[in-house]
């Protein structure tokens, strides 16, 4: 049947809807357990949108999930469901820490490039390998990069607890940066131009996002890169026929994925943590997956469905804080309805709309 | 600048001391990342702050982070609301805490388990070697082989600190005491697997011990009820835990928390409230040993006799039991 | 061209005053802005053979899909032996007596004859008994119809042929009185059509009606009684089969005279461009494929090979074309060895002048959701003419994509189009604009009309015709044996990985070739 929709439907309405659909869920939820569920809605929006604090940390949630979403896209395009973002985030943080912890007594400006490729570089290598596997050893990408998260986090403990940690120190985490490896704040950038704005762990990074967006834009559908991904990610016959290497293109297609997850680990670890430590990814790596879901793997749609993700879980800390009843685990359940709605049952909706469509269409050449 | 700062900030406390003695206060109870339930060392905080309500009918807010990122941010919220004090439980908090305590000098703030230093937060640190040793002491007096265990959950300097009082407190009985030492883990997991907390214990019974301490959190539980079907003796932790396996638990090593944080509160609508690190020990009864119906058959009059004698000399001073985190050493 | 019989239907007398086994009043269906049927009404007699031809895009799959229950008619009526019925799936169809025979047989391949047949239409909550019962009235039925097969043989072990029986079966054993096929010749070498064929007459004398959807005027020619022709989703003819012929039928279906036989001079064979020597292929499985070929190919001159689908003419295709990689022998492409064996890719192949338009355009020659400037660019995006460096040249590509639908009449004339969205014969045109026009030594070329509709066929095998004109070599695939026929200026059979044998188009027929194609070599003998 003929589900073709046109773009803007697709690009908008069904995430949409969608997001409506979750929404009203989560508010049968809330319903549930005794609250109120518009007071619910006002204090999430309130809280991610309504005052400096909160559009702060949105954006700076949202900056891991550009990173992680964009990440997700790119091995998407090569037809590879990279689901290791977040072990590629998490080794990434190595390279990042190696950048401050070694030249954090001079400044930020030296460590900032450094601290890009040393998560770019760490993140690359940490998702090259089971692209090599899957482009060598036939080994399933989605098994290799899951099985590397675990690994990531094994080796992140090792390398926290016996090599990396402050002796002495119970944290298992490297001693805090210099001011030197401290990327500036949104408030500080602010600060330069005579504008004060509240704090809050928004920093430099945003704008690295927003770079890596339109380079990934570029990359996928300027170059003769992007165009062999592309062409491999639909059809790995044509990709031979076109005379491109798949397994070439895997491992780099992986790495360039791995690259994007690791610069996560510039806005975690340089940007606002200053320091390495355990579980500092808290899943930002696996909320790619359904950013690039709900941004139809397109760097402009990621950007948007990233920051609605970011607004989830400003806002959801907000809400966990004004309604005490609604308890962290609450929250997980509505981000957890998002995810569900916008990513699995994407195609809920889609049959449903492409017929209405079609029929006011038909009613409108009719008349 | 900064000085002015800090002076006012020390005046500031000791005035709002005084005034808090009226007005009531509004108490907030921050949780580590494991959550509130953790049948642990975050649940301990909530039962003091429990108390707490209980005891005073002040009401308190409590809060649960989800992410790194949050540990800054729900402080300075609870700060910026007017709370005060703010009780966080565990050393992940100490740098978030140096932050927002310097931007909220009027705000008191107590850590648990970590020195920070700041005119207005409190740390508050246990001298877990102190009850250690006494534990130490009653092991290698119950064992019949003269091997005791250790299991730890995870491999920070914190749970040396057990193991090493543990050790010396046997060492001081019976020169040679043997005492095995395993840690579970190091990762948060390592306090939630009570699976491999039992198959350590049986690995220890196996070698000879047949009394074995833990201090692994939930895990610790794996390893009482692996000792108690082994027939052999385990040791419990943070609270009393002798009624898990009555007759099968020598005695527990008590960590008062929840005393703790009911102190912190108490202190602040009292106006007693005070900044600086607070280390509690035996003399301050911030750790100890447990002894109830549970086990009082376990216990002889001899062994009561050695730990009491131990436990005053330690109060006084004679005694100093070496503390791990001093020098990431224990004396052989 | 005779042009008495155009575009009014006539009705057919009923002799004997039955009702029609179908009966199609007034029946639409649009999808989004396309009308895929218009106001089709459409008769079959009782005990007949009616065929339905049609270009690609026609609306004949439509309209068997409404009556097989896949869609739902926007309006008009289905009448089944005179009786109104609704047909909201399969399931009903079935019920109604129809049965369908899919182009792509819908067999599971590792299980027997006798479950596949039995495969949801089990009679009972257990396997044994309805197995039991099915294996009685399968025999029955075999007998019946001359449809022979052994009932315990895996799926995987027969023959295409035989898997279509098990097809047929299938839908008989559901109780078809009324049976559609959709193309069920295109697997089959033209003896085991013509064995189809006189299935087909058996199962007529038994009272069953047939419905036969192809694209080969030949067997329409050969077996209906009458025929429907469908154009643009309307029904402009209906015809008896004896009082018709292929050009008309043609005309009919494109709308304008068609020249059936491809015009060209004898060719004039020049330098050898390609060379294969002693070649050997294994595919992924380890099972040889092509097994010891040697072939030349001149400059100015088409070699067709002709051959039943699967017996190592795609994967020939390919290790020409360097997609595959051969065990051993030698490609040599103007005197210049290519290393098949090894290190070549399609890249290589094509430096070296080969151009590729591959058998199967959708898993190979282009990208259905790339536009399509995108697939004019398909294995050159990283030729220095498409991009520099890393990014490419856009505009250039632009540019040359709009000339190219300009000069070889690609319609709609849009390169922002998704290829997925042009007609077969102008998505064939994409693939073959792009590698004609890089005027290749060599052009391999796979089923050139395969699922392209007549007037687009004329189109390309014209261009085929005019490159060889201009001195290039030409190897053309195709199971299409008219194809070979009318194009090739030598043919070469391959059956089962060797060359079967090699024949002057002049000097041969159907009939030996498609003894060639089995394998039987009566000149050798």
């Amino acid at each position: 049947m003929n589900q073709d929709l046109p773009r803007w439907a697709d690009m908008v309405l069904i995430p949409a809807l969608n997001l409506a659909m979750a929404l009203l869920m989560s508010g049968l939820v809330v319903i549930i357990i005794g609250e109120n569920p518009i007071e619910a809605m006002k204090y999430l929006v309130y809280g991610s949108l309504g005052y400096g604090e909160g559009i702060g940390y949105t954006l700076y949630y949202a900056t891991n999930f550009i990173f992680t979403g964009l990440a997700v896209a790119v091995a998407f395009h090569a037809g590879l469901f990279n689901i290791g973002g977040e072990g590629q985030a998490y080794v990434a943080g190595i390279g990042v820490a190696i950048a401050c912890l070694w030249l954090d007594n001079t400044h930020w400006l030296i460590v900032f490039p450094l601290a890009i490729f040393g998560g770019a570089a760490f993140g690359a290598l940490w998702a090259a390998i089971p692209g090599y596997l899957q482009a060598k050893r036939g080994s399933h990408i989605v098994i290799t990069t899951i099985m590397f998260n675990f690994i990531a986090s094994a080796l992140l403990v090792y390398l926290l607890v016996n090599v990396m940690k402050v002796p002495g120190s119970m944290a298992t985490e490297t001693r805090s940066f210099e001011a030197g490896a401290h990327l500036p704040f949104m408030s500080d950038i602010f600060a330069w131009f005579g504008l004060k704005i509240e704090k809050s762990p928004l920093n430099l990074s945003f704008f690295l996002a927003i770079a890596a967006s339109v380079a990934v834009w570029i990359l996928i559908w300027k170059t003769k890169l992007g165009y062999a991904m592309r062409t491999l990610g639909f059809s790995s016959t044509a990709a031979l026929y076109a005379g491109i290497s798949p397994a070439r293109i895997i491992i780099i297609a992986m790495s360039i994925s791995g690259a994007l997850a690791g610069l996560m680990a510039v806005n975690e670890i340089m940007g606002v943590q200053h320091r390495l430590l355990l579980g500092y990814t808290a899943g930002y790596g696996f909320v790619g997956i359904a950013v690039a879901l709900m941004g139809r793997n397109h760097p402009v749609g990621i950007f948007f469905a990233a920051i609605l993700f970011g607004m989830l879980y400003q806002g959801g800390a907000e809400l966990a804080f004004e309604m005490p009843a609604i308890t962290r685990d609450m929250i997980v359940v509505i981000q957890g309805m998002v995810i569900l709605f916008t990513g699995a049952m994407d195609h809920m909706f889609r049959p449903t709309v492409a017929r209405l469509l079609s029929f006011t269409r038909s009613q409108q050449e009719g008349a | 600048m900064k000085l002015k700062h800090l002076l006012f900030a020390t005046i500031a406390s000791v005035t709002m001391a005084t005034a808090a003695m009226a007005a009531d206060i509004k108490p907030a109870m921050i949780y580590d990342m494991g959550g509130k339930f953790d049948k642990s060392f975050n649940e301990a905080a909530y039962r003091g702050a429990e108390m707490f309500k209980k005891k005073s009918g002040i009401n308190y807010r409590d809060f649960e982070i989800q992410s790194e990122a949050q540990r800054e941010q729900v402080l300075r919220r609870f700060a910026r609301k007017g709370f005060s004090p703010i009780a966080v439980t565990g050393f992940s908090y100490a740098k978030a805490i140096e932050t927002v305590a310097g931007e909220f000098p009027d705000t008191k703030f107590a850590i648990v388990d970590m020195v920070v230093d700041k005119p207005n937060v409190q740390s508050i640190v246990f001298k877990e070697h102190e009850g250690s040793y006494l534990v130490g002491i009653l092991a290698i007096m119950a064992s019949k082989t003269g091997k005791i265990g250790f299991v730890g959950g995870m491999g920070i300097p914190l749970i040396e600190k057990f193991a090493c009082g543990y050790k010396q407190g046997a060492r001081s009985v019976k020169a040679d005491a043997v005492v095995f030492k395993n840690m579970t883990g190091n990762t948060g997991a390592a306090w939630n697997d009570p699976v491999k907390g039992g198959e350590l214990t049986k690995s220890q019974i196996a070698r000879g011990a047949d009394v074995i301490f833990q201090a692994a959190g939930s895990t610790g539980l794996g390893v009482l009820q692996a000792a108690a079907d082994a027939g052999k003796l385990g040791i419990g932790v943070d609270s009393n835990q002798n009624h898990l396996h009555p007759g099968k638990v020598l005695t527990s090593m008590i960590k008062r928390v929840d005393a703790a944080i009911y102190k912190v509160f108490e202190d602040a609508r009292t106006g007693n409230w005070k900044s600086g690190v607070s280390v509690l020990g035996l003399k301050e009864g911030g750790v100890g040993w447990a002894l109830d119906e549970n086990n009082k058959s376990l216990i002889t009059d001899a062994m009561k006799k050695a730990v009491d004698a131990a436990s005053a000399k330690i109060i006084s001073g004679e005694l100093k039991v070496h503390d791990f985190m001093t020098d990431s050493k224990c004396p052989e | 061209m005779q042009t008495q019989t155009t575009a009014t239907r006539q009705q057919l007398p009923d002799a004997a005053g039955e009702p029609p086994a179908i009966e199609l009043i007034g029946i639409n269906k649009s999808f989004g802005n396309v009308r895929a049927n218009r106001d089709i009404d459409l008769s079959i007699k009782k005990g007949s053979i009616h065929g339905i031809v049609g270009e690609n895009g026609a609306g004949k799959s439509t309209l068997m899909s409404i009556l097989y229950g896949f869609y739902q008619a926007d309006s008009g009526e289905i009448k089944v032996n005179g009786k109104k019925v609704h047909i909201a799936g399969p399931r009903a169809a079935i019920a109604a007596g129809i049965g369908m025979v899919h182009q792509h047989f819908m067999l599971v391949e590792n299980i027997s004859v006798l479950e596949n047949v039995v495969l949801g239409a089990e009679d009972g909550p257990w396997l044994k008994g309805s197995l039991d019962r099915a294996r009685t009235h399968l025999e029955k039925l075999a007998r019946e119809y001359e449809l022979e097969v052994d009932p315990d043989a895996l799926i995987c072990d027969l023959s295409v042929g035989f898997q279509q029986r098990v097809e047929i079966l299938k839908a008989l054993y559901r109780g078809a009185d009324i049976l559609i096929l959709d193309e069920p010749t295109g697997v089959l070498t033209p003896s085991q059509a013509d064995h189809l064929f006189q299935i087909f007459e058996q199962l007529k004398q038994q009272g069953k009606t047939i419905i036969l959807i192809t694209h080969k005027l030949r067997e329409i020619m050969a077996v209906t009684d009458t025929v429907s022709v469908m154009r643009q989703g309307a029904m402009t003819a209906e015809v008896k089969t004896s009082e018709t012929s292929p050009a008309q039928l043609a005309e009919l279906m494109v709308g304008r005279p068609i020249l059936m036989r491809v015009e060209k001079t004898k060719s004039q064979p020049g330098e050898p461009i390609l060379q294969v020597d002693d070649l050997r292929v294994f595919n992924q499985q380890g099972v040889e494929r092509i097994k010891g070929i040697s072939l030349s190919v001149h400059a100015g001159e088409i070699v067709g090979v002709a051959g039943v689908a699967g017996n190592g003419q795609s994967e020939l295709l390919e290790t020409i074309a360097g997609i595959r990689h051969a065990k051993s022998g030698t490609v040599r492409i103007g005197g210049v060895a290519a290393g098949v064996t090894g290190n070549s890719n399609a890249k290589t192949l094509r430096h070296l002048g080969v151009s590729h338009v591959p058998e199967d355009r959708h898993k190979m020659g282009m990208i259905g959701p790339f536009e399509e400037w995108e697939n004019s660019v398909l294995g050159l995006h990283d030729e220095p003419e498409n991009s520099g460096g890393f990014i490419m040249k856009i505009q250039t590509i632009l540019q040359h994509a709009d000339d190219q639908m300009q000069r070889y009449d690609i319609r709609p004339p849009n390169v922002h189009l998704r290829a997925e969205n042009f007609s077969g014969g102008n998505q064939q045109k994409i693939v073959l604009a792009r590698e004609i026009d890089r005027e290749p030594q060599l052009l391999l070329i796979g089923q050139p009309t395969r699922g392209v509709d007549i007037g687009a066929i004329e189109f390309i095998h014209k261009q085929i015709i005019e490159l060889r004109d201009r001195g290039n070599a030409i190897l053309l695939v195709s199971v299409e044996l008219e194809e070979i026929m009318s194009l090739s200026d030598r043919i070469i059979v391959m059956f089962d990985g060797h060359i079967s044998g090699e024949r002057d188009p002049e000097f041969t027929n159907e009939k030996e070739l498609g003894l060639l194609m089995a394998g039987i070599n009566e000149a050798a003998q």
